[in-house]
């Protein structure tokens, strides 16, 4: 059986017009319509944050932002794909940092300037509240910020709209940073086994493994036990 | 968004659910796996691959899709004389993804003249996407001797156990690099690391990041990289390695993504870390991978010299999206089943243990689809098994899977499915290259001398099959191993003049063949128009 015709509608990318299939995302749309993208597009699963897009439909003033590969076409759709925003990162060395409100001030001063305006959380395609970690971050909660801003895919599009010039996204990476160097606690069986391993303790049962012939070998694995 | 047929299914599914609560499937026995495998597993297939007719690896079957690339001329025209370097360094790293910045780090913290070349951003690649965890022997049940043993039997007995020991007893060491980095893993309060089953481990020894594990860590290596202030150009593919005239790797050509700019680096070492080919569509299967994933770095090391191993050996993540369209084969994290969701069929059975082998639960999905008739057909023909994700909520209670595993929850989400409360429909998608270049276990390609392989580019350390949470410990250790033997031999590698007559050999070989019409490296995926 043919498949049925798939529904045209117009969408404006750039504010030429293209007829594209209903349902498509904005990223397949803009294949659909011609386009061979080099930038604004990465993973195609929402993960990698390279295809921040800006749109706008007919007839509503107001501006919304997505994920090109996870956001579907609508009709009468404006946009235009932001794949690079010079927005700030400070450098540093992470040893030489102390996981408190005077670091993040000093590697982000503009941190204070937060108008609260909560655009950030309004555009961010991951749902998160973005403004709430900001507030944390000018109180010093690295703790918090770490775990509020964790799904943050770094696609910049809070930073593109914020009126303070924060760079959200980079004081996120830098709490997490400080948050799981300093103040998540060490895992100490990982530290143990490292020794281990330095001190060659699993050497002669590698050394006797990588010795047996495959029929030993099928059997040791068939048998293994298997932790519940 | 679930139509009135599916509504029919789902409900099968959830009527099943109390009963399955307490019913165990049976592990598949060694001869049941091997049958099973050979009957529906598509490497098994006759018509998804032929021999590749010139090359190192001449008379060896692979999938068409490679093959096609490796039997095209090249991109460039080699008989051109080649631009002076611009670029003079002693290592190369070519690919920004997890295995690249690993090595450009390590190489760089050994005092090296390091530059990455990236053909897309830093941070670009498949190890961005991977959710699921990265595995290493850190409990006190567990060891290095038990994960090579699960390595082992993983692959099929046929990886080079050379790699499987490097690679288990780094795998502590590479963990505890990236604890010390700031890399935030999900821990208990008293910092023990959390850690759970994947497909085919023996031990609970899948470290994660809550389902961002891959996120996290190729965003702190790449905050690194940048803190360090390590050299990098991005948009900037390679098109082909240069040699010298003793026929050792002497570099790269590249070329500026945008202004079409020829470029070429001089190096002592070359660390290729291209990834793999997923967006190669192998068998047209859709594919989890990132859109760069198209083979770059075979074909160029292929030219050189370099021996391909298990590239007849395709991973297909048994979960892939079958519905909705639009996600269509992105990848649901096998931490879905680590935590208790089960495969059941369109009647709400359960037909294979969950966390088999992958290539063992593909195999299953594809025979209930198939021979058994019990799969569920959707409105475009994308056939599928439901996967019942509200089971994990049935075992550890409400709000467990947006907490677990809140990436998949939201992707659900946006097209108006929430997988806490209904089952999602799967089918297997093309997810792993197992093979790729020949290495040793510095990571060094025994044919070219000064050329490194890392990450998914490299082959032998899975054999034939790739387990859960191996592929991020894969292109950290051998991304690290390889960046420090190549800082460590550049110093005394004697640099000749960079050339690329290698290309124009094989190019002439191509032709002599009968081949060539079609060019590689293809840099991207051709989705235009479609």
């Amino acid at each position: 059986m043919a498949q049925p015709e798939p529904e045209l509608i117009t969408i404006y990318i750039m504010g030429k017009g293209y007829q594209v299939p209903k349902g498509l995302t904005i990223m397949r749309a803009m294949e659909y319509a011609g386009y061979r993208l080099v930038r604004g597009a990465g993973c195609r699963g929402g993960f990698c944050g390279a295809c921040g897009t800006v749109y706008r439909t007919r007839g509503d003033y107001r501006l919304k932002v997505g994920l090109a590969c996870q956001t579907v076409v609508e009709p009468e759709m404006y946009l235009t794909q932001i794949p690079f925003y010079p927005a700030n990162k400070a450098t540093y060395g992470l040893t030489q940092l102390k996981p408190n409100l005077a670091t993040l001030l000093q590697l982000y001063p503009e941190l204070p300037r937060c108008l609260g305006c909560n655009t950030c959380t309004r555009v961010c395609p991951q749902g998160i509240d973005v403004m709430d970690y900001m507030a944390r971050a000018m109180r010093g909660d690295i703790a918090g910020v770490a775990d509020k801003s964790f799904d943050c895919i770094m696609c910049g599009l809070c930073a593109s709209r914020c009126p303070a010039e924060e760079v959200q996204p980079n004081v996120g990476l830098l709490a997490r940073r400080l948050y799981a160097r300093y103040l998540a606690r060490p895992a100490a069986h990982l530290a143990d086994r490292v020794a281990e391993v330095k001190a060659g303790k699993f050497d002669s049962d590698l050394d006797r493994i990588a010795d047996m012939d495959l029929a030993q070998l099928k059997e040791l694995y068939n048998s293994r036990d298997i932790e519940a | 968004m679930y139509s009135a047929s599916m509504r029919e299914s789902i409900a099968k599914v959830a009527a099943t659910r109390e009963r399955r609560l307490e019913e165990k499937h049976p592990r598949l026995t060694p001869d049941e796996k091997d049958a099973l495998l050979r009957g529906f597993h598509p490497d098994f297939r006759e018509d998804t691959q032929r021999p590749v007719k010139i090359g190192p690896n001449a008379g060896d079957s692979m999938p068409h899709e490679l093959v096609n690339l490796l039997e095209a001329r090249s991109v460039i025209d080699p008989v051109r004389p080649l631009p002076e370097p611009d670029l003079d360094v002693d290592v190369l790293v070519i690919g920004g993804g997890g295995a690249g910045v690993a090595a450009a780090l390590t190489a760089h913290e050994l005092g090296s003249r390091v530059l990455l070349v990236t053909k897309l951003r830093l941070g670009d690649a498949n190890t961005m996407m991977a959710q699921g965890g990265i595995q290493a022997a850190s409990k006190p049940n567990d060891s290095p001797v038990i994960h090579y043993l699960d390595v082992l039997g993983g692959g099929g007995f046929t990886n080079k156990p050379e790699l499987v020991r490097a690679l288990t007893s780094d795998a502590p060491l590479v963990i505890k690099w990236l604890e010390d980095l700031g890399c935030m893993f999900s821990k208990q309060p008293d910092g023990t690391m959390m850690s759970i089953h994947g497909g085919g481990t023996s031990r609970k020894r899948m470290h994660f990041a809550r389902d961002y594990t891959g996120a996290e860590i190729m965003r702190t290596l790449r905050d690194e990289l940048l803190n360090r202030d390590v050299p990098f150009i991005e948009f900037c593919p390679v098109l082909e390695l240069v040699l010298d005239q003793e026929g050792k790797c002497a570099g790269a050509l590249m070329q500026n993504f945008e202004t079409g700019q020829f470029l070429v680096a001089r190096a002592r070492t070359t660390i290729l870390a291209t990834g793999g080919f997923g967006r190669l569509h192998v068998s047209g299967f859709p594919t989890s991978n990132h859109y760069g994933a198209t083979a770059d770095g075979l074909i160029m090391a292929y030219r050189a010299g370099g021996r391909l191993a298990f590239l007849d050996a395709t991973q297909f993540h048994p979960t892939g999206v079958a519905f909705p369209e639009q996600m269509l084969g992105q990848l649901v994290t096998e931490k879905v089943r680590g935590v208790g969701a089960q495969l059941v069929n369109a009647e709400g059975e359960q037909f294979v243990f969950p966390l088999e082998t992958r290539d063992a639960v593909s195999a299953a999905i594809i025979r209930e689809c198939s021979d058994r008739g019990k799969g569920f057909a959707t409105e475009t023909g994308q056939p599928g098994v439901w996967l019942d994700s509200p089971m994990i909520e049935r075992i550890h209670g409400p709000g467990t899977v947006r907490k677990e595993l809140p990436a998949m929850f939201r992707q659900y989400e946006r097209f108006g499915i929430d997988m806490s409360q209904d089952p999602i429909l799967i089918y297997p998608t093309l997810h792993y290259q197992n093979g790729g270049i020949e290495i040793d276990e510095h990571g060094r390609c025994p044919q070219v001398a000064n050329l490194y392989v890392a990450g998914e580019a490299a082959g032998g350390i899975h054999g034939r099959n790739r387990l859960m949470g191996n592929s991020l410990l894969d292109i950290l250790v051998f991304g690290r191993r390889a960046g420090r033997h190549a800082a460590e031999q550049a110093p005394t590698v004697k640099v000749g003049t960079p050339s690329v007559e290698h290309v124009a050999r094989f190019n002439q070989e191509v032709a002599a063949a009968g081949l060539g019409q079609a060019s590689a490296p293809i840099l991207l995926p051709d989705y235009v128009g479609r």
